[in-house]
């Protein structure tokens, strides 16, 4: 789409304000019903048996005591799936084990009951023989030649022959010669690095009610980013059609990646038609951290080559990303993202995908590319260091711009990144004095954005108002943008108009809410689909005043005559059309449907100061700045709220959260008290500046915002307690006890 | 497991109820009582979805049993606002943005509204550690802190 300066320079009157949230006082008020609120008249209790191994051969399940006990309506395990279902599907497996258990908390059968403790007494009444196999949970580990193999057949032909079978994927991306470059260079830093593995933490349990009913057909309400993707994996793995599966995803209480893919909602829909009654499957916290999709923990080595004067010669990493028990770790956008903020003559990455015997990874904000940013942005800042450079200087030196060739292969069309880092330069905390065991750290971060399948309609109703109905989960205000975006196009007031989210019966396929996709491709097709009800309403004008189609135009909410032709006619407001459409033609309708191109990438520049108690190693946040490019900010306090949230996720990636397995490949912290995500007392306000360099691949000029703002902090916070302690850290977290044997190492 | 019969007082109605002896407050809440406001995040007493007041006092309630409200008044999201007219604190938090996905608000009203029953002039150290308790994973706690210091200058007049 060519960038169109009409849309871009124009005097918004609705996007750009701070609108209050149309669902805003239900939520307020405890009204909004999300996964778990809901409920169904004779509705059973499903819990699901979980393998206390992390990896074992299943050579048999005996539910005969758990199906006689009374109250049990139905018992479930892989059979009940698989005569539906051929070849294998990961997800499946995943959801329920099908010949091993693959991980400490692998789902291996599950049981729909009258009542709560009905349902617990009768897991224990399950009976699984297990034969325990020796277990990998690291990834450096896991790709030894005399690692436990999790499958005999992962790896694809990416992978050079004779490689250990845990290693399933290879992906290379790249240009240049970097050992030319590397030649040129003043200095050279290779360093290696580690990242553990992080849950995206949303506060609302996974939650589902499914109703089966004896025709074949079946409902489904659910916490999802993906209510039509839910739907496809459903079918697919139940053998239903996917017209047969209505699924109405619930208010959702966080997701961040986390809830684009299934766990528990292909169990109680077999439960439910097993038992003949609707069955309401709710994870605990426990369930959560060990048995849904927390991000990868990778190992990476990087080096990068800088002459004295700051300009970066070549860049070089390999990356080995551990994604739990199946193949498909984030690896290759970690591979891809990395040096994606730099304009490299000579630039290779390599990525190696890992299976462990942990949980499937599922998507986390930006997946893969905060690790890698990590590893790289640390290397850069060593040189800087080390050379003496000042380093907002020299990334301004190196950064992107438009007709920067990307090391994934592609040319960046307008980005605003060099904007960001100027921005941090002048803002205020860039100057703010440090003091004893404080440091500063400054990182920059990519995103790639996404589009996608998008599908909305939208209805103008007699009265003047307009109902818009979008199919992607509002997950942090997006009805509130869909509204605005809609209200400007349409030239109404953003009170008439009314954002609902679809169920999967109602519209066409909407891919999942991810890829920051939902402001961007959701609001374009919206502006799109309020563009043909305009023209639509301009027709009916038309008729109205007996006049050509052509010589009426669309200004200010109304239709008006235009053009020498088109005689004197008092304008009509579209609620004057509305009011009349029974006597022109009937009910008055907008649509549009994509598969949108053009998200636009994204970038960002963070800036933190911390102060270490030597003698804890405890790292305090004393300031912290985002600094991002939105394109356009349609909501600017959802913007920034985007902002902060990914900033803090990846204060607490940095400094406290990871996953930890013990010897016996069992998870050590799985709740929040052991696994401590950031409460307000461990945080400073977070500051924010947005950016605005429009994107043209959108008619406003959006691009998306949710994603870019963890992947710079990890490196941020890193440098930051690097300087504070004289020591360069090469580990997230970076708990106490890590920067305390760091201090005294 | 023989019922227990218990009599209440929630958001100042008279209210009884049976629950089982291993049932939390929070199950007989949502479960029972269909007052579904209160929000379960953890079940352990780590993330504050599921705040009420008991005689006025925060607490968690999937760490009390709901025969242990026999006889004492308890306060929920849903009593927060008085019929339509909400609260200062739930005004400010749409006015502020202090809401992604909205799980959590519910606990962080709660909470905030016992803070400021207490105090008007809360330091805004005082207003993060005094929602210390209340996780949440959207916002990064900035805007919610600023929604309550501004409802408390609201309600001092400030
Ligand atoms: S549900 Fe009670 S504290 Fe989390
Ligand atoms: S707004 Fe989502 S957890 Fe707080």
């Amino acid at each position: 789409m060519a960038l169109d300066d009409r849309f871009h320079n124009r005097d918004f009157k609705v996007v750009g304000n701070r609108v209050t949230r149309p669902d805003g006082i239900d939520k307020v008020t405890g009204r909004a019903r999300f996964g778990a609120d809901m409920t169904a008249p004779g509705m059973l209790i499903a819990k699901v048996l979980r393998s206390p191994h992390a990896h074992a051969r299943i050579n048999g399940i005996d539910t005969s005591k758990a199906e006689a006990l009374p109250g049990v309506k139905a018992v479930v395990t892989y059979a009940d799936f698989a005569s539906a279902h051929a070849p294998d599907d990961d997800n499946l497996v995943n959801c329920m084990a099908k010949d091993k258990a693959l991980y400490d908390g692998h789902a291996v059968a599950a049981v729909a009951a009258i009542s709560t403790a009905v349902a617990r007494k009768a897991l224990k009444l399950i009976e699984v023989d297990y034969e325990v196999l020796p277990h990998v949970t690291d990834v450096d580990e896991a790709m030894k030649p005399d690692a436990p193999v999790l499958h005999e057949d992962a790896q694809d032909e990416s992978v050079p022959a004779g490689t250990p079978k845990n290693v399933v994927r290879r992906y290379e991306f790249g240009h240049g010669d970097v050992d030319a470059g590397f030649a040129q260079a003043d200095k050279v830093i290779e360093r290696s690095f580690r990242t553990e593995a992080a849950h995206q933490g949303y506060i609302e349990p996974h939650a589902c009610l499914a109703s089966y009913g004896s025709d074949g057909r079946a409902d489904l309400w659910c916490c999802t980013q993906g209510q039509y993707a839910v739907r496809a994996m459903c079918a697919g793995m139940l053998g239903m059609q996917a017209s047969d599966l209505r699924v109405t995803a619930s208010e959702i209480g966080g997701g961040f990646g986390g809830k684009t893919t299934v766990f528990i909602e292909p169990v109680a829909l077999a439960l439910s038609r097993k038992a003949g009654k609707p069955v309401k499957l709710v994870m605990e916290r426990s369930e959560v951290f060990r048995a849904s999709g927390p991000t990868a923990s990778t190992s990476i080595d990087c080096k990068i080559g800088m002459t004295k004067d700051g300009r970066i010669t070549a860049g070089r990493a390999e990356l080995r990303y551990q994604g739990g028990a199946f193949p498909g770790s984030p690896v290759e956008f970690g591979a891809m993202s990395g040096f994606a903020p730099y304009d490299l003559e000579n630039v290779q990455a390599i990525g190696w995908d890992v299976v462990t015997n942990r949980p499937k990874q599922a998507a986390y904000r930006a997946p893969g590319a905060p690790m890698a940013a990590y590893a790289v942005e640390s290397v850069i800042d060593e040189l800087c260091q080390e050379l003496g450079l000042d380093p907002l200087e020299v990334r301004i030196r190196n950064c992107a711009h438009e007709g920067t060739l990307s090391p994934y292969g592609v040319t960046y069309p307008k980005i605003g990144l060099e904007e960001t880092l100027k921005a941090v330069q002048s803002h205020p905390n860039w100057t703010a004095p440090l003091g004893p065991n404080q440091g500063r750290g400054v990182a920059c971060g990519f995103w790639f954005n996404f589009g996608g399948n998008t599908c909305v309609s939208l209805n103008i109703d007699e009265d003047g108002t307009v109902s818009l109905s979008t199919g992607n989960p509002d997950i942090g205000g997006s009805r509130a943008s869909m509204s605005q975006m809609c209200a400007e196009e349409l030239g109404i007031p953003y009170d008439r108009v009314r954002c609902s989210i679809a169920d999967t019966s109602l519209l066409g396929y909407n891919d999942v809410t991810d890829g920051s996709r939902v402001t961007f491709a959701v609001g374009l097709a919206t502006i799109k689909a309020a563009q043909d009800a305009i023209k639509k309403m301009c027709g009916r004008a038309a008729a109205i005043w007996g006049i050509p189609e052509d010589a009426v135009e669309w200004e200010d909410g109304c239709a008006k005559p235009a053009g020498p032709n088109a005689g004197e006619h008092p304008p009509m407001s579209l609620a004057e059309i509305a009011a009349v459409s029974s006597q022109t033609g009937g009910p008055i309708a907008g649509h549009y449907e994509c598969n949108a191109d053009g998200a636009g990438v994204s970038f960002a520049t963070h800036l933190v100061d911390v102060e270490i108690d030597p003698e804890t190693g405890f790292t305090k946040v004393l300031r912290y700045l985002v600094a991002q490019d939105a394109g356009k900010a349609v909501n600017p306090d959802y913007v920034e709220g985007q902002f902060q949230g990914g900033a803090v996720q990846g204060i607490g990636w940095s400094l406290n959260e990871e996953y930890i397995y013990g010897e016996d490949g069992r998870l050590q912290n799985a709740g929040f008290l052991d696994y401590r995500i950031p409460v307000a007392s461990d945080l400073p306000m977070i500051d924010t500046v947005i950016v605005e360099v429009p994107n043209p691949g959108h008619p406003y000029g959006v691009r998306g915002v949710g994603e870019t703002s963890i992947v710079p902090p990890l490196a941020a916070i890193s440098n930051a307690v690097s300087h504070a302690i004289g020591k360069r850290m090469t580990q997230i977290p970076m708990s106490p006890p890590r920067i305390v044997e760091a201090l005294e190492g | 497991m023989s019922q227990i019969h218990v009599t209440t007082k929630i958001n100042g109605d008279e209210t009884e109820f049976l629950c089982g002896p291993e049932e939390t407050l929070l199950d007989v809440l949502r479960d029972h009582l269909g007052m579904t406001g209160t929000k379960e995040g953890c079940g352990t007493g780590d993330c504050g979805a599921c705040s009420v007041t008991v005689d006025g006092r925060l607490v968690c309630s999937c760490l009390m049993l709901g025969a242990e409200a026999e006889g004492h008044e308890i306060g929920t999201i849903e009593g927060v606002a008085k019929g339509d007219e909400l609260h200062p604190v739930q005004k400010k938090f749409l006015d502020h943005a202090a809401l992604q996905c909205g799980i959590c608000t519910p606990g962080f009203l709660v909470a905030a509204k016992a803070l400021l029953d207490r105090t008007l002039e809360p330091t805004e150290e005082e207003v993060r550690y005094w929602l210390a308790g209340n996780l949440c994973r959207c916002t990064g706690y900035d805007k919610i802190v600023r929604a309550v210091m501004d409802t408390a200058a609201e309600l001092r007049g400030a």
